[in-house]
């Protein structure tokens, strides 16, 4: 996958988490949280649905990876095969 | 037959939009069937039904405001024949008697289709909140207006009405704001609040929590606020005194700990839908609970029980957040459980200090019903069970 197409899978789990915020730019630097209130439900949420959007194992410590646009991409980028 | 009426879904609830009938006249229902959807302050709210039956003649359209009370249809016993469909000449609302502030529900805006414009969600939301017409907004570089397109500024544009509120949407923040704060004021005015603070390590929590995390798939993953809302259900049976409700002078303890959770919305604005029999739910059942409760509070999509039946509520502030917090009692409850983020703090162990996550848990209580007393069992309790994730 490229990055683009990464970053639109993100960016989709995100949306099916937090429906409310769904179309919002996400600033691919700044944390979900800072951005939309995103707590540790929502987050939950999104690692479990990027975890089954790509099959990836996401563990509790690499959580803090997974906190911004940019830093997720990069995190499944190396992951996937 | 059984007169269906628009129930009382808050303190503070006086009138409610019908949105949409999930029954029509003739289909059975059972206890705990969701028939219709109602929008209130708090969002949008599915309505269940208490008895069981065939439904008679619904006499209320959707799109029409009606009081608290108001027969909404009736129900009929289950032996008896279905009805055939009432004559339309029957089923015109009852007005609201107060005239209609501000927004205007009346007109169905909900059902008719709206041009698209490309809106998101929130900004549609802001925008309404700010009383700003989303056609007036200009869309950003990829066509879509968003919140970066609405202005941030309080400036309302002088003579535009809200916007008619679309059915997804569910909320809006401004009269649920209105709602918490006439709750609030009530809780503050007829309640004597007091409040007892104990600070508990709960080291013991998050190591268990790692520990089971580790070994589980991420879809059954725990987070800190399960094996909380449990070890605080266990604690309430211990004193009856802090759980139930308090009406016309009269408490009633409740049998059952139907536990609220304060919830947090983006852009401001407070619920606490209740878990019902909190206490008879294991950590893993709480996680699905949660888990499942809160995009739905978020979205305004709660039934009529998570609404009502909350005996007493959790408030649970999470990580990153501030070190303590002394709630007002979300009447007709008697209290309310406040909790701190857990942080690392210096800590007495034996005789040594030591580095601990200590979360600060403040138990306010009603007066008329309970004592410090009962908040330091309480806390008491709630300390030994969090000492032990792994007996929770």
């Amino acid at each position: 996958m490229t990055d683009a197409e990464l970053s639109d899978l993100v960016a989709r789990s995100l949306y099916a988490v937090a429906p409310d915020i769904e179309g919002e730019p996400i600033d691919p630097n700044k944390s979900f949280r800072a951005q939309f209130e995103i707590d540790s439900i929502d987050f939950l949420n999104f690692v479990i649905s990027l975890h089954q959007a790509t099959g990836v194992e996401i563990l509790e410590r690499d959580y803090p990876d997974l906190q911004t646009l940019s830093g997720a991409v990069a995190f499944l980028r190396q992951r996937l095969p | 037959m059984i007169e269906f009426k628009m129930p009382s879904l808050g303190a503070d609830m006086e009138a409610a939009t019908l949105v949409e009938w999930f029954k029509q006249p003739g289909d059975r229902v059972e206890r705990g069937d969701i028939i219709a959807l109602v929008e209130t302050q708090k969002g949008a709210i599915e309505i269940e039904v208490f008895n069981e039956g065939v439904i008679g003649e619904q006499r209320v359209q959707p799109g029409r405001k009606v009081p608290v009370g108001t027969v909404l249809a009736t129900i009929l016993s289950p032996a008896k024949e279905p009805p055939s469909r009432p004559a339309a000449t029957t089923t015109e609302a009852i007005e609201p008697k107060a005239p209609e502030r501000r927004v205007s529900i009346g007109e169905t805006p909900a059902l008719a289709a709206p041009p698209r414009l490309r809106i998101t969600p929130a900004a549609r939301r802001r925008s309404a909140d700010l009383g700003i017409s989303p056609e007036r907004l200009s869309p950003g570089p990829d066509g879509i207006i968003g919140l970066e397109q609405v202005p941030s500024g309080v400036e309302r544009e002088p003579g535009l009405e809200r916007a008619p509120r679309s059915r997804g949407a569910g909320l809006d923040l401004d009269e649920m704001r209105k709602a918490i704060g006439a709750a609030m004021v009530r809780s503050h005015r007829d309640i004597p609040h007091y409040w007892v603070v104990h600070a508990i390590d709960a080291t013991p929590v998050f190591e268990w929590l790692e520990k089971q995390n580790a070994l589980r798939p991420i879809e059954r993953r725990l987070l800190y606020v399960a094996p909380l809302m449990r070890a605080v259900a266990l604690a309430m049976k211990q004193v009856p005194e802090l759980n139930g409700h308090y009406e016309e002078g009269v408490f009633r303890p409740s049998p059952a700990v139907h536990m609220g959770l304060a919830t947090a919305l983006r852009g401001g604005g407070l619920i606490a839908p209740a878990i019902r029999d909190a206490d008879s739910k294991s950590v893993d059942e709480l996680m699905s609970a949660i888990a499942d409760l809160v995009p739905r509070a978020r979205l305004g999509r709660l039934r009529s029980s998570e609404m009502t039946d909350g005996t007493v509520t959790l408030s649970n502030l999470g990580e990153g957040n501030a070190d303590s917090v002394f709630p007002l009692i979300y009447p007709p409850q008697v209290a309310i459980v406040g909790c701190g983020a857990a942080t690392l703090r210096p800590w007495i162990a034996g005789d040594v200090v030591a580095v601990r996550r200590v979360v600060h848990v403040t138990l306010g209580g009603d007066h008329r019903v309970s004592h410090g007393r009962h908040a330091a069992q309480f806390l008491t309790r709630l300390s030994e069970l969090l000492a032990h994730p792994e007996a929770l």
